[in-house]
């Protein structure tokens, strides 16, 4: 397969650009909704448009209402969500809990997709335990109880936890913290009693919530997939959203890029534009090879998952190391090359730096990624 | 295309009855390319046939048409070529500038006597072909150039020099910018073929801080070049030269796959054995950029084979791929320690990881230095004032 997008991707991508330049800008979203301190963070509204557009079923299974498309096209609708930070639960909720709910039965499937197809539900990942991302470990716990479960744990970084209508949970029904085996995925609805969640405001302004599971009673419906089987659901869902990080972070890099190089062709100093400078000139030409180069490593993995290949988890890995590096040197030299002006609130730029380190850290910095690169290459 | 998996069983089959086992091996040094020409001398009976059988099929050249010596492959049946002998690890049949550099641009410039011509030659492996651009006085800023043919009416003669010819000493014939208007800078230069056996060439190999290399300086006294071996129009070459530099710069690049995109911190463990975890951290952010690097090649060839991508793109890939390989023999360095350092021991193969590292400085500099495509990708991609 072609490393470019078809023609159905490439018209994917164009109303996508589309509809996310005017209904997703910075202004009209991000900036609204963090100047009014809206406890979400996001607009329901959006969401809704999002699921007229089709978005929010992309990867959700024609049998099951949705488009039954693949990580490219998730990829094509959150490069744009990057390049206007436009805030939204779609990677959590349409590509990482539907990644999940494909795997579970048809009554949990009948009970959580409708909503998010038709918009009206948003659902969070509960994966991280403490400040950096280490699924490896996972001391959550599922006891068996009556005919169900009991929770006990704490989960971190929980995004838009508190705005959302069902949490995806890993926990551990057997064996201990650091084993392989023995986890479980369960759907648990906001309102279970015993779950409690503090939400605050991260520096992109997106929330997130600290989670406490105090003995939360589920009955065994909730559980996502089989007992103890739940690692390889986790793992598909952590590569979806991994892939999809990365290519929201590939977006938010240009977008900075975008900016910046046209700032290089308006800002004058010393009677010049600031753009005819070489020292400038080198550095941007060096990071839009950097850019290019995180974009072929994201499609190629996207690829790779959507054809289920055994290459997939290298090269999401690679993926996301390359995006995390690429955005970041895109949103550190936007802020220098803008100078002054690039470090005030009322410029954008800035705003590209805070959500390029949130997605940075979103399932694994570049650094987890570059290490399970060497591991998965066997040293 | 009419079946891809059909095309792709045949192709399977063919390589399965045709390439030679010996020619499924690494290539492991020089004497292991087959560069063709006239006094090439075959390493061994497998290499001569692996040549054969390709040429009778117009494999060498599995893109060019049929009536220059190609197979006339689309570019999704050329992709499958490629991976299938990638599939089994098979050596180029054929490894020459005249397919990589003249060959594109004689397809695009020449007429059609010519490309019948020098592009048959080129694909049956007969004439092997070196490239004079360089001057001693004309590096970076090669369109200074100075080497002048002057108008006899039915022939030019050249006088001059170039510098950093690969393999001029080798070579059969010499594609060649040549200044043939001193009042115009840039159309004042055209684009000439000629015989290296002409009367009046000589050559002079460099020595390298790597050691013996295939560069050379070529000397011009009083060379008779025949009218008909202009390439495009008088006055024009530096269009073509242009043109040209791109897919040298793809070549360097090494975005047509080889060990350019290979890993190298399973290997380098396995052989060294990498205690330093500062170490193993580099080789691990090393193969993120390899395999980012590598999907980028992919990616940018298969753009190519379709004319989507921007016509500057191989100058970024010239740049980062030429980065990306001075890094790896750093690493490699690094990792091989003090054994790394030894010259001309057997162990050390006659010091390769020390001349192979010391060689790789150079990646950056030919074919356009890193900051002049830096320049290109400011001025072409991102069109920024001045540049």
């Amino acid at each position: 397969m072609p490393l470019y997008h078809n023609d159905d991707q490439a018209m994917l991508a164009d109303s996508a650009r589309g509809f996310m330049a005017d209904e997703g800008a910075i202004a009209k979203q991000l900036r609204h909704f963090r100047d009014i301190n809206c406890k979400d963070g996001f607009g329901h509204a959006l969401w809704g448009q999002f699921a007229e557009m089709g978005f929010t079923g992309i990867l959700v299974s024609e049998a099951d209402g949705g488009l039954g498309m693949g990580h490219v096209e998730a990829g094509i609708v959150l490069e744009e969500i990057g390049r206007n930070l436009t805030p939204s639960p779609f990677l959590t909720s349409s590509v990482m809990a539907a990644t999940a709910l494909s795997a579970g039965g048809d009554e949990l499937r009948g009970r959580y997709l409708p909503g998010l197809l038709d918009g009206s539900s948003v659902y969070a990942v509960a994966i991280d335990e403490g400040p950096k991302h280490r699924p490896e470990r996972i001391k959550t716990t599922a006891t068996s109880a009556g005919n169900g479960f009991k929770l006990s744990g704490t989960k971190a970084f929980v995004v838009q936890g508190a705005s959302a209508d069902m949490l995806v949970v890993a926990a551990r029904t057997a064996g201990s913290d650091d084993d392989d085996a023995g986890i479980t995925l369960f759907a648990v609805p906001r309102d279970a009693s015993g779950l409690s969640l503090d939400s605050v405001r991260l520096v992109d302004s997106a929330m997130a919530a600290h989670v406490k599971l105090d003995n939360v009673q589920l009955d065994a419906d909730a559980v996502i997939g089989e007992v103890d089987g739940g690692r390889a659901v986790l793992n598909k869902m952590l590569s979806a959203g991994r892939i999809g990080a990365a290519a929201e972070s590939v977006g938010v890099g240009m977008g900075a890029f975008d900016m910046t190089t046209t700032y290089l062709k308006q800002r004058k100093q010393f009677g010049k534009l600031i753009g005819e400078f070489q020292s400038l000139q080198h550095r941007a030409a060096h990071l839009y090879s950097e850019l290019e180069i995180a974009r072929a490593a994201v499609i190629k993995a996207q690829q790779l998952l959507d054809g289920g290949s055994d290459k997939a988890d290298l090269m999401v890995s690679v993926a996301k190391a390359k995006a995390g590096q690429a955005a970041g040197l895109a949103v550190k030299e936007g802020v220098q090359m803008h100078g002054g002006i690039g470090m005030t609130d009322e410029y954008d730029i800035g705003l590209y730096m805070k959500r390029d380190r949130a997605l940075a850290e979103f399932m694994g910095d570049q650094y987890y990624h570059a290490q399970r690169v060497a591991e998965l290459s066997g040293y | 295309m009419s079946d891809p998996d059909a095309f792709r069983g045949e192709l399977r089959a063919w390589l399965e009855a045709n390439c030679p086992p010996e020619m499924r091996q690494p290539v492991r040094d020089e004497d292991d390319v087959c560069w063709g020409g006239r006094n090439f001398k075959f390493k061994n009976p497998a290499q001569k046939a692996w040549l054969e059988a390709c040429v009778a099929k117009g494999y060498t050249v599995p893109d060019w048409p049929v009536a220059y010596g190609g197979a006339g492959m689309t570019p999704a049946e050329a992709k499958i070529w490629r991976e299938e002998m990638q599939r089994i690890g098979a050596r180029p049949p054929l490894s020459s500038f005249g397919i990589w550099m003249l060959g594109p641009a004689l397809l695009k410039f020449g007429t059609e006597e010519q490309k019948v011509h020098y592009l048959g030659q080129v694909a049956r492996g007969e004439i092997r072909w070196c490239q004079g651009y360089s001057e001693p006085g004309s590096g970076s800023d090669l369109v200074s150039l100075q080497t002048f043919g002057e108008d006899k009416g039915d022939h030019w003669v050249v006088n001059g020099q170039k510098i950093w010819t690969s393999y001029a000493d080798k070579a059969d014939w010499i594609f060649c910018l040549v200044r043939t208007d001193k009042a115009n800078k840039y159309q004042g230069i055209s684009f000439l073929l000629f015989d290296m056996a002409s009367p009046g060439v000589s050559t002079k190999p460099i020595l390298l801080i790597s050691g013996n290399s295939p560069f050379c300086e070529t000397f011009f006294d009083n060379v008779s070049v025949p009218k008909e071996q202009l390439v495009g129009e008088l006055n024009r070459g530096w269009d073509v030269a242009k043109y040209l530099l791109g897919h040298e710069r793809e070549m360097i690049s090494g975005a047509g796959g080889g060990d350019r995109m290979n890993t190298i911190g399973a290997i380098l463990s396995r052989n060294s054995g990498v205690e330093d975890p500062l170490l193993r951290a580099e080789l691990a952010m090393f193969d993120v950029d390899a395999l980012a690097y590598g999907a980028m090649g992919e990616k940018f060839l298969d753009e190519v084979k379709v004319g989507k991508g921007h016509p500057a793109g191989s100058n970024m890939m010239k740049y980062a791929g030429t980065e990306l390989n001075k890094r790896r023999h750093e690493l490699v360095m690094a990792a091989g320690g003090s054994a790394a350092l030894e010259w001309d021991s057997a162990a050390s193969n006659g010091g390769g990881r020390a001349r192979g590292w010391l060689r790789t400085k150079a990646n950056s500099i030919e074919g356009g230095t890193s900051e002049v495509m830096l320049n290109v990708i400011a001025k072409r991609i991102l069109d920024l004032p001045g540049a």
